[in-house]
């Protein structure tokens, strides 16, 4: 068959050259560098890209067949990629979190540079780990989860690559843009529009990838973490869309100002804020769940009917939950009433997650004493169970009233970021590693247990800080004396979390030398010379992958 | 293709529940029963929910909204929150209002209820400036010294409050340090500056160059006897600093010195009349005036 360029080829290479030569008019324009620096990013990166078809062409041969040897042809080279991502921007995430948190134990860590003041290494770190670290874990497993139950290639020829090269590329605009000042001020969507324009391209075409794969699957049946994974990318379309519906001031401008006003916006924002939490770290995650779990304790799935009740209700009532978030605000008060018992009623469907996943483990519960990570994995379910408790708690008023605005609320968030998405996400890539890359096994499990006890350490010593200093703050800042004043200044409440916050960075450098020791493990496996013949049942990957 | 079809239900062995006879990957599931305990604790939020909803307001309607059984608000929850409070402060306060400032520090139930006041008024409006305790920082003085700038008697220290310094108020408390060095024609020469900073250091026994300092004599006699007074001892009534004390605003150093000389000094405090109302000022005054450096 003779070799020609495919209609994709050709039609993102026209993109890519478009973009090129948008970006070099909008860089020489630009009202201001740092919108000027990324404009040559996106110039670089089109020329980067077209470079790589070009390349990809000369080296490929005429035709990706769909199967080998009659089985299917998976294509791992992009889940290889957002794997390793994964890794990189959760070690480099997790370490700005420790910055973060020993500037508020200790001021002096600003150094007096504007670029790491707290402001703008905040919304880096956020980022960083949410949307660069669970994001490519979610794209890797996606991936890999898709097409091995669906028993089918991925859709699409340089789509997925797109996929993840564009979405990194979107990381590298939002992480610069955060330090150099670029916001629009969103908690969780910083971005300006360029960015925002951009992060859609490629999500339509995840979108499109994903429901593709699952629409020519050779399965009778659709599995359950690819409803999940399809629920998820769905509604992160919408809930973007919807919260930054801005208009840019000019082409040639950085700055955009949103559609919506006053609490309509704080509303939107709301809405956003807590499905990023129901859809990207909740129903994204329970689908890498479903998967590596049963695969790795090699268990059934506990319960079809309760995994099809649990999303159902977890989809229809999560994306109600939101305006839990502005309790005691200008926001109404029956919308305030509907966030709050929308997230009570939220609690089991939260929890059949939880119970479907640790109740797989019936009959391999003697693996926990011996494999760490199945042990990483089911803790992090408990995690997950601990904080979609926590959560409705937090929900309703009269506990809010007392949480909210306290560091109760950071404990709760990272009892759910570092013991469910973090646990979960490091069980999968240390069960994916060795099969995306033909290994026997990991180098060491006796790293993933230390990985495994100083990360749950650290864990540990974070919430419970949190916790203590939450409710301290909270109780200081509603103490009245008998004669009618408040007991206690700001500032002393501000003082009396200095410990709490020395206990708190202590419990988050605890969680990066165990992500380090785990870096080393993954790297040691990769590098290994041990290659493990591929096993029965499992297709050879094609050379050029 | 063998993972491609749908097998029969299978009874697993390990629970003795049926598989649904689909398989992904190697995956397959049970059909076990939704758990007992999870169903009803869902119902059971579920119905609590419809009860909520019916004793709140709830649900928007076309124009309104549906506004619970009680009428409640959480607006009108923190009116009745502000006005109990007010309730609670409001004889107290009536009294504090009507009685000269002196009389308080004699009455040991408005003492109390003053400090108790002026402490959340201060945590509020002064901990920025002067610090949670009142220690001051580099140009912001110590509130629990002996040495005042303006005065340390308890109403010349509510009139500071009340009025500011160098504030935009009409009654503030004015004058600054004149800088000497500044402008093409300076009032002072540069060596005099360094002179009369030698000076000032021994003022106040610290190591200084004798031979420059004894030359300062004069032009400090000159130049800022007027303000600060012959030995040094300051004036309060223009704000002046005692330099014999040991305790400086700006540092204790030469080079705080001749950067004061040559500059000049003229630190802000805002007004506080207008902004907080005068029984809060008086209960402030009382506040500040016990924490240690207050003047009978």
């Amino acid at each position: 068959m003779s070799k020609s360029l495919t209609f994709g080829e050709i039609g993102v290479s026209i993109a890519l050259i478009a973009l090129a030569a948008l970006s070099l008019l909008v860089a020489a324009k630009a009202y201001t560098p740092e919108y000027a620096f990324h404009a040559y990013l996106f110039a670089a990166a089109s020329v980067g890209g077209v470079y790589a078809i070009v390349n990809r062409y000369g080296a490929r041969a005429a035709q990706t067949p769909q199967t080998v040897d009659g089985k299917p042809n998976y294509n791992m080279g992009p889940v290889k990629f957002a794997t390793i991502m994964s890794m990189f921007w959760g070690v480099a995430g997790f370490l700005v979190g420790l910055i973060v948190a020993l500037q508020l134990a200790w001021p002096a860590f600003n150094f007096d540079l504007p670029w790491i003041q707290f402001g703008r290494l905040r919304p880096l770190h956020t980022s960083a780990v949410i949307f660069a670290f669970g994001g490519n874990a979610l794209l890797a497993t996606s991936f890999y989860v898709v097409q091995r139950t669906c028993h089918t290639r991925l859709a699409g020829d340089i789509a997925p690559w797109f996929v993840v090269l564009g979405y990194n590329f979107f990381i590298v605009i939002a992480g610069t843009g955060y330090l150099l000042g670029v916001t629009q001020g969103k908690e969780y969507a910083e971005p300006e529009w360029y960015s925002d324009l951009f992060l859609t391209v490629v999500w339509v075409v995840y979108f499109l990838v994903f429901l593709i794969t699952v629409t020519k699957r050779k399965e009778p049946h659709i599995y359950v973490a690819n409803w999940f994974y399809l629920a998820f990318i769905v509604t992160i379309a919408v809930l973007h869309l919807g919260n930054n519906a801005t208009i840019p001031v000019s082409l040639f401008s950085p700055k955009s100002y949103i559609v919506w006003s006053g609490v309509q916006d704080a509303m939107f924002q709301w809405w956003y804020g807590h499905n990023a939490v129901g859809f990207f770290l909740t129903a994204g995650f329970l689908a890498m769940m479903y998967y590596f779990v049963p695969k790795r304790a090699n268990r059934p799935v506990y319960s079809y009917r309760l995994s099809i009740i649990h999303f159902w209700t977890l989809i229809f009532l999560y994306i109600w939950a939101g305006p839990h978030h502005l309790h005691y605000t200008a926001l109404p008060d029956w919308a305030q009433t509907l966030g709050m018992t929308f997230s009570v009623m939220l609690w089991m469907p939260s929890w059949g997650g939880m119970i479907n996943g640790l109740m797989t483990l019936s009959g391999a519960w003697d693996k926990l004493r011996t494999d760490p990570v199945l042990r990483m994995l089911v803790v992090s379910v408990a995690f997950y169970g601990m904080s979609t408790f926590e959560g409705p708690l937090m929900s309703i008023k009269v506990v809010n009233s007392l949480s909210h605005y306290t560091d109760w609320t950071v404990g709760h968030v990272h009892s759910g970021a570092l013991g469910w998405v973090g646990f979960v996400s490091f069980g999968a890539i240390y069960c994916l590693v060795p099969w995306l890359w033909n290994r026997p096994g990991l180098y060491s499990l006796k790293l993933v247990n230390w990985h495994f006890w100083v990360a749950t350490l650290g864990i540990v010593l974070y919430i419970t800080s949190m916790w203590v200093a939450g409710i301290m703050q909270g109780l200081m800042w509603r103490a009245y004396t008998a004669l009618g004043f408040l007991e206690y200044s700001f500032i002393e409440t501000v003082e009396a979390m200095h410990y709490f916050y020395v206990i708190r960075a202590m419990g988050g450098g605890l969680f990066v030398v165990g992500a380090l020791i785990m870096v080393w493990n993954i790297y040691k496996t990769i590098v290994s010379s041990n290659v493990e013949a591929v096993p029965a049942g499992r297709s050879q990957l094609a050379a050029a992958e | 293709m063998s993972s491609t079809q749908t097998h029969a239900p299978e009874i697993d062995a390990v629970t003795g529940t049926a598989t649904t006879g689909h398989s992904w990957d190697g995956i397959a599931e049970l059909n076990t029963p939704l758990p007992k305990w999870w169903l009803w604790i869902f119902y059971a939020t579920i119905v609590w929910s419809f009860g909520y909803f019916v004793v709140y307001p709830s649900w928007p309607l076309a124009t309104s909204h549906t506004t619970g059984v009680f009428g409640w608000t959480s607006r009108g929850e923190v009116a009745s929150d502000i006005e109990d409070l007010k309730k609670l402060r409001s004889g107290n306060n009536a009294k504090l209002a009507a009685m000269p400032l002196a009389d308080v520090t004699k009455d040991p139930q408005m003492l109390d209820f003053a400090k108790a006041q002026g402490k959340a008024a201060f945590g509020d409006n002064c901990a920025p400036c002067h610090g949670a305790g009142g220690g001051g920082a580099v140009g912001f003085p110590s509130l629990v010294d002996d040495d005042w700038l303006w005065g340390g008697k308890i109403d010349q220290i509510e009139q500071t409050i009340k009025f500011g310094v160098r504030s935009a108020h009409a009654e503030t408390r004015a004058g600054a340090m004149t800088a000497f060095g500044t402008g093409s024609s300076p009032i002072l020469k540069k060596d005099q500056i360094e002179q009369v900073a030698d000076y000032v250091l021994t003022l106040s026994k610290q190591q200084a160059d004798a031979k420059s300092a004894e030359a300062g004599k004069a032009v400090y006699a000159e130049n800022c006897a007027v303000c600060h007074g012959d030995e040094g001892k300051g004036n309060q009534e223009l704000g002046a600093p005692n330099l014999t004390d040991g305790i400086w605003l700006y540092g204790k150093d030469k080079a705080a010195i001749v950067y004061g000389v040559v500059n000049g000094r003229g630190g802000v405090m805002p007004n506080f009349a207008g902004r907080i109302d005068d029984a809060t000022i008086k209960s402030l005054a009382v506040y500040v005036h016990q924490l240690g450096g207050g003047v009978k």
